[in-house]
């Protein structure tokens, strides 16, 4: 059973965070002076640096301010940008977190609104030293799955122990996310025949076409020179051992950002905008994928990687899970899980797995993951355009 | 499956009965003769952790496939103990993005 904070919403979360959320880049400056001196109570930054409004980053801001690892949240504007913050205000007052919104132009600039920015965060991190406590059981947890500076030992060890864990969380009806279909070129058959039904399985095939359209249109696919450097010689290899994170389980649905499953099971959470390709790259990095992963509503995050990535994230904490035994003698400091001893024969896949998914518990308590020891707390958020999802992507909501 | 076991060297995987691909499990030396599937082979380069090298004829323009799926195709004949990386597989999808100038990518921007 895990202790988890209750929201006023209904929602458990496994972290007390505050949220500072710079609403334009202009504002950004502001918004990281006030957080910073409260980071390690729990202050985390967040923001969307465009200044013309966007349908997609607003619903990210609604979901990610009202995550219910977030416990409040201090808005920054700097008075003159497009984004509708009397809306997300409004959202984030409606779910019953404190909120605020402050506007450096009407505040009198930078030294007045950083002044009043920290005067209500102190205020508000004594408040959340008293949100309620609850017991959350596993099938109300949400966990998402991401791989990030991947090479060839990724699909060998650390992935496939992820979906082991994946598969342990999914038989006690948790919630399961993966992701990042330009990262599952090639597998669109064998995902399709794990999926709830037809209809969904031809659904999934279209998402990954959908994909494969949307890099073409951009020059290159989901693999960088790292990848290469670390053996993975096509899209498909790496889309074949990124797709080892699923595990073996049904799939139950697919997904967008923004798209909090109303039961427990596998998703596939769609990351590539609907239409013609505008707005660059899908994903720009992991951290818009972790970002995407949040906002489906995961606690936490577990991360693969063998290249050796230290990111973590804002909001919810990353299990980083080391899929190269050479990359975890080098950079022991910042992994969580050791699964290239696979390779060395020191462990099973069962072992690995349930090693991390006894992890995910314990951080589910409480426990800090190395990425939140290091102080990482990476953010990023930029345009995108979806449509919402049709009925064949969720079966078992008809 | 007891095949494999039997007669793969224990620092080489072969992922699936169908594998036309070996993958080593440690970095092993150039000049190692190793037993895959009951061949002899002998790597001509080093193999690093992962990476992945020919234990039979590979004819250009044969599919590649690693764990029972395809992941690319032959570019060139490759021969057994020759290592397998972008030199002479490529991608049926997106070709893929390295630093070398002479990629697509840069041509086009």
């Amino acid at each position: 059973m895990i202790n988890a904070y209750l929201r006023a919403d209904g929602r458990k979360g496994i972290r007390n965070t505050i949220v500072v959320a710079y609403l334009v880049e202009c504002a950004h400056h502001v918004s990281r002076e006030i957080y910073y001196p409260f980071r390690v109570q729990g202050a985390h930054l967040i923001g969307f640096p465009g200044c013309f409004p966007n349908a997609y980053s607003h619903k990210m801001m609604e979901r990610l301010c009202t995550h219910p690892n977030v416990g409040g949240a201090l808005l920054v504007s700097l008075g003159c940008e497009g984004f509708n913050k009397g809306k997300l205000q409004e959202t984030i007052r409606k779910s019953g977190r404190p909120v605020k919104l402050i506007e450096i132009q009407g505040t009198g600039g930078t030294r007045k609104t950083i002044a009043e920015g920290k005067a209500w965060i102190e205020q508000t991190l004594e408040q959340l030293e008293d949100t309620p406590r609850t017991p959350m059981s596993v099938d109300e947890l949400v966990v998402g799955t991401i791989c990030g500076g991947s090479d060839a030992t990724s699909g060998l060890t650390a992935n496939p122990a992820m979906g082991r864990a994946f598969d342990f969380l999914v038989e006690k009806n948790a919630t399961c996310i993966f992701e990042e279909t330009g990262e599952l070129i090639g597998m669109e058959h064998w995902m399709a025949k794990r999926a709830e039904n037809p209809e969904l399985g031809e659904e999934i095939v279209k998402t990954v076409a959908k994909a494969a359209k949307y890099y073409a249109a951009y020059g290159h696919a989901s693999i960088g020179p790292g990848n290469a450097d670390g053996g993975l010689t096509t899209i498909e290899e790496k889309s074949l051992g990124a797709y080892a994170k699923s595990g073996q389980s049904m799939i139950s649905g697919i997904i967008k950002p923004g798209d909090v499953p109303i039961r427990g099971g596998l998703y596939l959470l769609d990351v590539v905008p609907d239409g013609e390709p505008r707005f660059g790259f899908p994903n720009i990095n992991d951290n818009a994928e972790i970002a995407e992963l949040m906002a489906c509503g995961s606690h936490l995050s577990l991360f693969s990687t063998g290249r050796g990535s230290v990111v973590g994230s804002a909001i919810a904490p990353v299990i980083k899970v080391c899929a190269n035994p050479h990359t975890y003698k080098r950079m022991s400091d910042d992994m969580d899980v050791d699964a290239g001893r696979m390779l060395e024969g020191r462990a099973t896949l069962d072992e690995v797995g349930r090693e991390i998914y006894d992890l995910i518990i314990r951080v589910a308590n409480g426990e800090q993951t190395k990425s939140e020891e290091l102080g990482h707390q990476e953010f990023i958020l930029t345009y995108k355009s979806f449509e919402p999802i049709g009925p064949a992507c969720f079966p078992s909501a008809a | 499956m007891n095949e494999i076991a039997t007669s793969t060297d224990t620092r080489v995987m072969v992922l699936a009965p169908g594998d036309n691909v070996a993958i080593a499990k440690s970095d092993i030396a150039s000049g190692t003769t190793l037993s895959v599937k009951g061949q002899s082979v002998t790597l001509k380069t080093r193999v690093e952790v992962g990476h992945k090298f020919a234990f039979k004829k590979v004819a250009k323009g044969t599919k590649l496939v690693k764990y029972g799926a395809p992941i690319g195709v032959a570019t060139q004949d490759i021969a057994p103990g020759d290592y397998m990386h972008i030199h002479n597989i490529t991608s049926d999808y997106i070709p893929t993005y390295t630093l070398d100038e002479g990629h697509q990518f840069f041509k086009e921007h």
